[in-house]
């Protein structure tokens, strides 16, 4: 088994989702220029950073590269997909997931540590976890402001696709404990198969217990289980 | 034909724009009396076109692929 991180000019925390897979959890993974394949690959991160300077739009630009066709046709075929903050904002310019990342409410950089309420654990990142638990990761951007229009929500929501909500240490999702203005305070979602998960907050910032917190090395530990499952 | 492409990409009405709220707040203090401020994005893009309506039939193509997300944006365009 083995997995792909995607590289695009700009992307960054790509040698840390390496590590996490690669040295902590004895995944073979790969750092993959974008030009390159990933095909035969058995799952896929795409992970946080700037790719194409965010010009036009953050995403816009790396979600229309011929790798993406590649990502689409594995997630097609049930392999674990996840883009982590400006892979979660590619994966919604390419249409893979629904809705749109926006600049923040408050349009600054945003960079702090947050919790996020587990509302879906029937998906390929989050087996590890107890529907309902608080865990702890943090969040680096600008551009994290979900926006779904109601009909897309309420489709969302009938069909368990969010997975991740931003919650007070109380688990209640309080206006002040979102970061970005998303609505219904959404942290992270996933396609209708649940095998495709973008999400704002860096779960490899956060799994290893010297970082502050390793809560997010179990959405790693899921989807290589997942993977294995085949 | 060469024509020029000016395209206006901007956030659907109702939807929040704070870039566009802090400009209008920054020119109250001013002292203008501004009602309301919004941001957009405008490019402007040289390309070759059979005429007119093929040119806007491209540009449209444009906007749907990549440069609008049809999710929060509207757009405009103006062909010359």
């Amino acid at each position: 088994m083995k997995f792909a991180v995607i590289r695009f000019g700009g992307s960054n925390c790509d040698s840390d989702v390496h590590h996490i897979l690669n040295d902590l959890l004895d995944v073979s993974t790969d750092l993959v220029w974008y030009k390159d394949s990933i095909e035969g690959y058995d799952g896929v991160v795409i992970p946080g950073g700037f790719s194409y300077g965010d010009y036009l739009r953050a995403g816009a630009i790396a979600a229309q590269t011929p790798i993406m066709n590649s990502v689409r046709r594995l997630a097609d075929n049930g392999k674990p997909v996840i883009g982590i903050c400006n892979g979660f904002q590619i994966l919604a310019e390419s249409g893979l997931l629904p809705g749109a990342l926006r600049t923040n409410e408050y349009p600054k950089f945003c960079c702090k540590w947050v919790n996020l309420r587990v509302e879906n654990t029937d998906t390929a990142f989050t087996a590890g976890f107890k529907e309902g638990e608080i865990v702890r990761m943090p969040v680096a951007h600008k551009e994290g402001n979900f926006f779904a229009d109601d009909a897309a929500l309420h489709d969302m929501n009938s069909h368990h696709q969010i997975v991740f909500r931003y919650v007070n240490p109380d688990g209640n999702t309080a206006d002040y404990a979102n970061p970005n203005g998303s609505v219904e305070n959404i942290a992270g979602i996933v396609n209708g198969s649940g095998n495709v998960l973008g999400m704002m907050p860096h779960p490899e910032r956060a799994s290893e217990s010297i970082l502050g917190s390793d809560d997010g090395r179990r959405i790693f530990e899921s989807m290589v289980e997942y993977a294995e499952q085949g | 034909m060469r024509y020029c492409a000016e395209i206006t990409i901007q956030l659907k009405q109702g939807m929040l724009d704070p870039e566009g709220e802090t400009i209008q707040r920054a020119l109250t203090h001013l002292g203008y009396a501004v009602k309301s401020a919004h941001a957009a994005k405008r490019l402007l893009i040289e390309l070759e076109a059979d005429d007119a309506d093929d040119a806007t039939r491209m540009v449209d193509e444009m906007c749907r692929k990549m440069l609008a997300n049809p999710v929060i944006h509207n757009y405009s365009i103006v062909i010359r």
